[in-house]
């Protein structure tokens, strides 16, 4: 049985931000999403003090609520930076990871992926023991080893991440693409001559469009993390950089008496990667309904 | 007579906000008695499917059932707990879906599953489950009835699974069995044998059928009593004589008069006419490599096949699922790789062609597939569709776009579709832009893929005049493949018969039909449903009577 709605009279994009619109976890993980991406962007602007500047005669001040001063509302670090500006502008380098590495692995995956399921045979052979290679080597000690070998930056850090975090792409966009190349309206443009570059890219990619967005928040995710981690370890984004995964090894060993130093970083992180998260569930929410009908 | 076995008095299903129409179902009311088969007919989205889902009570939580009753034994199905419906399922009442597959589990064996509905309503001891389990797979007539008890699903053929729902079905004797549409998705010499079964049971059983179904065909095969459901309302209502031959509502006699004729009378068409395509010993095997020690070995998917195609003429392909029609179709316009084999297009082979041949020779022959869901891109809108093959062949695009127009006019649709994503159409108004966007590069050969068959009879029997109108219009040539007998006779000039991967018989239609050489025609034949009834022709009886029904 079949219920045409009003909706089914609008065009796909349109239905989709319809519903986009209704969904309530969307809508709250984008806001915070959109409140964190302008905080990193007008950083300069919101930021009380700068974040590398130290001083002695304010250092371990606690926050407000534990009874500090409004002129510090995250309270210091302990050389005496301003937790709060450190905060702002650490989100300007978990963002950049984020999205920098995630596109590039995106960009290496979705050819992988398209390719092996488009073309099949050898060329899937060949992506599918790629794939394997990949997913054979443990992305945390690779990187720790990269990084260590040509030093941490936060361009080294990108980079490697970047290379390392394509599997997933690889692995959903194959097999997305396999689905979508049995379809007969891929067999109808291969009848009307559309040679195969155009297939790709008019009838596949749209088509396989929806599983790319939801990997790319994954790993945005992800690559926040890791980045976090290797800064912890002390081989990722080095000091004095203000890198929220830094600040947590930085507090660490305050942990004990001085608690904010790693309760607020660490909070910072979780809600941002949570947002992406939810922002990603959403995204797939959205899309997915609207297959064959 | 007796009580009837089911009564549904005034039943209306709302839908919800935002549908179509207010109600699924609309003031129904019907009667079913023991041993009578009851079928419900109507085109996809009449309420059929409601109708039987209400009566198991297990319509969608979106649907609720604003008034009227069901009466099953006297008591009403609606006023009872969740409960007690669970303990009316399967024992007292049983239904029988369209899909076998999807109604058995893969993961236990048919026995497992039949045992099942006696562990879950009666107390007989193992040994006893057994033995009537084997009884009622002998019943539905199943070769060996140990060995099907002992198989998974899996193993079994698609005409077998359903012998083995209806065994489930039939496992404790309920006096009503509901079936919707049980037949549609096997074959037709499977379908005759199930539908031979259930006029056996409701001797044998004395239970109550409802039959829900689309097929006139299928309903003049069984049904005692006929009811003809049209967005959610009876409209007509009767026995299988008065309903079949005397309709009295012009929807009964549109739907009747859009089943496929059988045996409609040819004008022969001149067959010395240029061939526009030849097709010589071409073949498909498939090898399956080693795996496991097991030797590798062929499986001829195709044998070696040839045909030709006249100028103007309509061939037509003919099988059941498995006979190699969609592989032959597929290799000879190479979206497979045939094995061996010459296919002549214009001249040119096109098994032998480089990939930019390929491109030229594919502009003489286009293709029409089955799934109206399938063969159009949900994220382009018509018109980018439509011109995609105009604009690989080099013309611009604005001149491409006015091509469109004319040949969506030419299909019977707004211009404005154009501007419009598939989402917004039907299946009928999908296989139509899938014929227009065929025909934008002005091919010389349609082929259509069963291009009719998933959709209902009266929209099935628009695109076929359709398609014969422009097959004249145009001087197309087509191949027509279809599983369906009724609808190759209505368009084919000559049919092939395939089976299991070989031409079997192949000839002018009309001698096909009425001289079948080769002993599966001759079974295919005599599996098509509804041959006892003469379809009456519907310009002859007397003007439909306006009064029932919906305006």
């Amino acid at each position: 049985m079949t219920v045409v709605t009003e909706a089914a009279r609008q065009s796909p994009k349109r239905q989709m931000f319809d519903r986009a619109l209704r969904h309530r976890g969307l809508l709250f993980s984008s806001s915070i999403l959109l409140a964190i991406v302008l905080i990193a962007i007008f950083a300069p602007l919101i930021a009380p003090y700068d974040p590398y500047k130290q001083s002695l005669v304010a250092r371990l001040k606690p926050p407000v609520w534990l009874g500090g001063s409004w002129a510090h509302p995250f309270g210091t670090d302990a050389l005496g930076r301003d937790l709060l500006s450190r905060l702002v502008f650490g989100a300007r380098v978990s963002l950049l990871i984020g999205v920098v590495s995630a596109s590039v692995s995106a960009v290496i995956g979705t050819v992988l992926g398209i390719s092996a399921g488009f073309f099949g045979g050898g060329v899937d052979r060949f992506v599918q023991y790629l794939i394997n290679v990949r997913l054979a080597m443990p992305v945390i000690l690779v990187a720790l080893a990269s990084v260590s070998l040509l030093g941490g930056s936060m361009m080294v850090v990108i980079m490697v991440l970047g290379l390392l975090l394509w599997d997933r792409f690889a692995v959903v966009l194959r097999a997305a693409t396999m689905q979508v190349r049995s379809m007969e309206y891929i067999a109808a443009a291969e009848m009307l001559g559309a040679r195969r570059r155009r297939i790709v890219w008019k009838d596949v990619l749209p088509n396989v469009m929806n599983h790319l967005i939801v990997i790319l928040t994954l790993e945005m995710a992800h690559a926040i993390i890791l980045e976090a981690a290797l800064s912890f370890l002390g081989l990722g984004v080095q000091p004095p950089t203000p890198s929220w995964g830094l600040m947590l090894s930085e507090g660490k060993e305050m942990l004990l008496f001085d608690s904010w130093l790693i309760m607020i970083p660490g909070v910072a992180l979780f809600v941002l990667v949570f947002a992406i998260n939810m922002f990603g569930d959403g995204i797939r929410d959205v899309t997915a309904p609207e297959g064959r009908n | 007579m007796r009580d009837p076995v089911l009564s549904i008095s005034d039943l209306t299903v709302d839908l919800p906000k935002g549908g179509d129409r207010p109600h699924a179902v609309e003031r129904l009311s019907l009667e079913i008695g023991a041993g009578e088969i009851v079928c419900i007919v109507g085109e996809s989205g009449s309420g059929k499917s409601i109708t039987s889902f209400a009566t198991m009570a297990l319509l969608p939580k979106a649907l609720k059932v604003s008034s009227g009753s069901i009466l099953f034994e006297g008591r009403d199905i609606l006023k009872m707990s969740e409960r007690e419906h669970a303990r009316l399922r399967g024992h007292r009442m049983a239904m029988i879906f369209q899909e076998p597959m999807t109604a058995l589990n893969p993961c236990y064996t048919v026995g497992d599953q039949i045992e099942e509905v006696f562990r879950s309503h009666t107390d007989f001891p193992a040994s006893e489950r057994k033995t009537r389990t084997l009884a009622l797979l002998e019943e539905v007539r199943m070769p060996d009835p140990p060995r099907i008890y002992a198989s998974y699903p899996h193993q079994l053929s698609g005409g077998q699974r359903q012998r083995v729902v209806i065994a489930m079905a039939l496992a404790l004797d309920p006096p009503l069995l509901i079936a919707d549409e049980p037949t549609t998705a096997l074959d037709v010499t499977t379908q005759a044998q199930i539908l031979a079964m259930f006029r056996e049971l409701r001797q044998t059983r004395g239970a109550g059928i409802m039959l829900v179904t689309h097929d006139f065909d299928v309903v003049a095969e069984v049904a005692d009593k006929v009811v003809v459901m049209r967005k959610g309302r009876v409209v007509e209502q009767g026995t299988a004589e008065e309903v079949l031959n005397h309709p009295q509502h012009p929807y009964t006699r549109q739907l009747i008069d859009a089943v496929p004729r059988r045996r409609g009378e040819k004008t022969e068409r001149p067959s010395k006419r240029a061939s526009v395509l030849s097709v010589e010993k071409l073949e498909k095997t498939y090898l399956v490599p080693t795996r496991f020690g097991r030797p590798a070995r062929q499986v001829a998917a195709l044998k070696p096949a040839s045909f030709e195609l006249r100028q103007g003429e309509t061939l037509g392909i003919v099988g059941e699922s498995g006979s190699g029609k969609s592989t032959l179709v597929r290799a000879m316009l190479r979206l497979i790789e045939p094995t061996g084999g010459k296919v002549v297009i214009d001249g040119r082979d096109v098994t032998q062609a480089s990939r930019a041949e390929l491109r030229a020779i594919r502009r003489h022959i286009q293709i029409v597939f089955q799934d109206p869901y399938g063969s159009l891109n949900p994220r382009r809108t018509i018109g980018d569709q439509l011109i995609e093959g105009p604009v690989n062949f080099g013309v611009s695009s604005a001149e491409a776009m006015r091509k469109a127009r004319e040949l969506v006019r030419i299909v019977r649709l707004e211009e404005d579709v154009l501007h419009r994503y598939p989402n917004q159409f039907s299946g009928g108004q999908r296989q139509r832009l899938c014929i227009a966007r065929a025909l934008m590069v002005e091919p010389r050969i349609l082929v259509a893929d069963e291009a009719v068959s998933a959709l209902d009879v009266s929209v099935q029997k628009e695109v076929l005049k359709l398609l014969a109108e422009i097959r004249d219009r145009m001087g197309l040539s087509m191949l027509f493949i279809t599983h369906d007998l009724r609808v190759a006779a209505e368009v084919s000039d000559h049919v092939i018969v395939m089976s299991q991967g070989e031409i079997v018989e192949r000839g002018p239609i009309d001698r096909v039909f009425a001289d079948p050489q080769h002993s599966y025609t001759r079974q295919l034949l005599a599996a098509m449903p509804g041959q006892g009834w003469e379809v009456p022709d519907i310009s002859t009886l007397a003007p439909a009577a306006i009064n029932g029904g919906t305006p």
